[in-house]
């Protein structure tokens, strides 16, 4: 392993910022693996911090097949982090929304394209970011339509979803996007959890990593095969909403298998204690995002679902 | 007459309403223009709220000149107005990256979709921002190259500056004036001044602008200025000058003032041990329409912008 600062932004207020990755083997650009961008994904640090541990292992072990390169950076923006700022600290803007980057932009933007410089050229990437929609996820691997993605090879993670997106105007300047556009094969690795640690689902990330890389002729490593995936479309999801506003009573959890009728969670009035609506399942399916915080606007989505498929 | 675009209630006895106010003739023929002036998508731009009271003000003043449908929404984005918030509190995205909305999306998607509902149909809409915290901008339209045609008669006459007509980016599709373009309402964009202040000059500017924009589609009929004839550049005369070195950025011009090549234009400083981080110069001759206005700056940050040439 071979720790080395990939990029250094100069502060004069604080320490500075400097990126690192975390090279393992050598030879051929095969793997990069990118972490926390936004500075309350602690799960996906953790997850990464996780990912080096076990890679150096796996190194000193000789797993590492000849003539291939893992780069890991398990943190891009932990400037923001530290002071528990979702986006750049100064001026409030996502990293995650100015790739390619411009290396004489604005700040994020030389940020971005100091990093893209980094990881460009590899084979696949593998990014764990979060939702724009705070709530929970079953893990799955998301990945944008951009006509260069392959759903085949999101399979060999092992997860049991694989969802497509049809990129908005927005999404262009992600990683994600622009990874593809420059020939990398790109996949968004979503778990259960943003802001908090949830062990389970960083333990099947972690599996999921390693699985897809020894499948890909990388790592030399025995894991369980994980599951066949199903591949959805995200537009295919059924959105439930809120019609009333309140506090918010959750019944279901991501990955459960609902009925139609089933009373999958409860608005109540928030100052007389009573119940002012109940959301029922209009469909038979499973969830695949729920939202988690105690509080709801009317019109929130709470529920996505997977329609028609049962555990 | 005041009317609700869209309402969406809060978790605790409260929604969040957007407002327009609808000023019209006492007695509609059905031919009358209807103009839409927006603002408040970034909830620290307040320029744009002087504006509209100011046109709220003469229109109801002189209700004999108005001849068309003028309606005035002051705040696209309420609660961001109210919470000093750029975007939309407990919403990740830029409210203008939103548009044109999807009814059964995101509670902002949605709303952004009543928006444009609400705007469908308008002869024209002028969008108001006021630039962010960090930059002062001169008063100026940004008119996508590809609806240049369409908007300059537009953007001509609103009393201002300049006009910049900027390139076409995938990523600024989502923008409410991309989306209205897109829709046959042309939607001129107007950035002036800095966020979380009021200048009252460019209010007063704009606020002729619109009369004179109004008077010439018959939607009004009192007085009106002949308006000041912008400078039209497009991007290619646009000199960028970003901070090469973090610190306090202390200018030693004036905004809106011509500058020389290589004339200094301020100073990035170290209060820690005294020292001159960066001397900022101008990289090409011309004027200074953006200058920094908030003093710490990172490696990166935006400093100025010069157009070209030689003005007065």
């Amino acid at each position: 392993m071979k720790k080395e600062c990939l990029y250094t932004l100069k502060k004069q207020y604080r320490d500075d910022l400097n990126i690192y990755g975390y090279r393992f083997g050598r030879g051929e650009k095969a793997a990069c693996i990118v972490g926390s961008i936004r500075g309350n994904e602690v799960q996906q640090l953790y997850i990464c911090s996780q990912l080096v541990k076990a890679l150096k292992r796996l190194e000193e072990k000789g797993a590492i097949v000849e003539e291939n390169e893992i780069l890991v950076i398990p943190s891009v923006n932990h400037s923001s982090m530290n002071i528990r700022k979702r986006f750049w600290a100064t001026d409030n803007t996502d990293i995650n929304r100015m790739f390619p980057g411009y290396h004489a932009g604005e700040t994020t933007q030389r940020i971005a394209a100091g990093l893209f410089e980094a990881i460009q050229g590899y084979h696949y990437g593998i990014q764990f970011p979060s939702f724009y929609l705070p709530g929970d996820f079953v893990p799955h691997v998301r990945m944008m339509e951009t006509g260069f993605q392959s759903h085949d090879l999101a399979n060999h993670f092992g997860m049991p979803y694989v969802v497509i997106r049809q990129p908005k105007p927005i999404d262009t300047t992600t990683l994600n996007y622009n990874w593809q556009i420059w020939n990398t094969n790109a996949f968004s690795l979503y778990t259960s959890a943003t802001d908090r640690i949830d062990e389970d689902s960083a333990r099947k990330a972690v599996a999921s990593v390693l699985r897809f890389l020894t499948r890909m002729g990388i790592l030399r490593y025995t894991s369980h095969s994980g599951y066949l995936a199903s591949v959805i479309r995200e537009e295919e999801l059924t959105n439930l909403k809120t019609g009333q506003s309140g506090i918010y009573q959750r019944y279901v959890k991501p990955g459960e298998e609902i009925h139609q009728g089933q009373i999958l969670a409860s608005v109540i009035d928030p100052l007389e204690g009573e119940v002012l609506g109940r959301i029922v399942s209009p469909v038979d399916g499973i969830i695949f995002f729920a939202h988690s915080a105690p509080l709801v606007m009317e019109g929130t989505i709470i529920f996505k679902i997977i329609e028609q498929l049962h555990e | 007459m005041i009317k609700e675009v869209v309402s969406v209630g809060l978790a605790v006895d409260e929604c969040l309403r957007i407002k327009k106010n609808v000023l019209q003739p006492e007695q509609l023929t059905g031919d009358e223009k209807r103009i839409c002036i927006v603002t408040g998508t970034h909830g620290d731009e307040l320029e744009g709220q002087y504006v509209c009271y100011e046109l709220n003000r003469i229109l109801q003043e002189h209700k004999e000149c108005l001849k068309g449908i003028v309606e005035i929404y002051p705040a696209l984005n309420p609660l961001g107005v109210d919470s000093i918030s750029r975007g939309i509190p407990m919403f990740d995205l830029d409210m203008n990256r939103i548009f044109p909305g999807e009814e059964n999306g995101a509670v902002a998607e949605y709303v952004a979709s009543q928006i444009i509902e609400d705007i469908a149909g308008a002869d024209l809409c002028i969008d108001i921002h006021a630039s962010n915290i960090f930059l002062r901008e001169i008063p100026q339209a940004r008119i996508n190259v590809n609806t240049a045609q369409r908007l300059l008669p537009f953007a001509r006459r609103l009393n201002l500056d300049f006009v910049w007509i900027h390139a076409a980016a995938t990523v600024l599709e989502s923008t409410l004036a991309h989306s209205l373009n897109s829709i046959d309402v042309p939607t001129v964009v107007v950035e002036m001044g800095v966020g979380m202040r009021i200048t009252e000059e460019f209010c007063h500017q704009l606020t002729d602008g619109i009369l004179c924009v109004m008077k010439d589609m018959g939607v009004w009929s009192g007085e009106a200025i002949e308006p000041k004839k912008p400078i039209i550049s497009q991007d290619g005369e646009v000199g960028f000058v970003n901070a090469e070195a973090p610190g306090i950025f202390v200018p030693c011009v004036e905004h809106w003032r011509n500058v020389q090549k290589g004339q200094r234009i301020g100073r990035i400083l170290n209060s820690l041990d005294g020292t001159v981080e960066q001397e900022v110069y101008a990289p090409i001759h011309g004027m200074l329409f953006t200058l920094r206005e908030y003093p710490v700056v990172s490696c990166g940050s935006l400093i100025a912008r010069v157009l070209g040439g030689d003005f007065e």
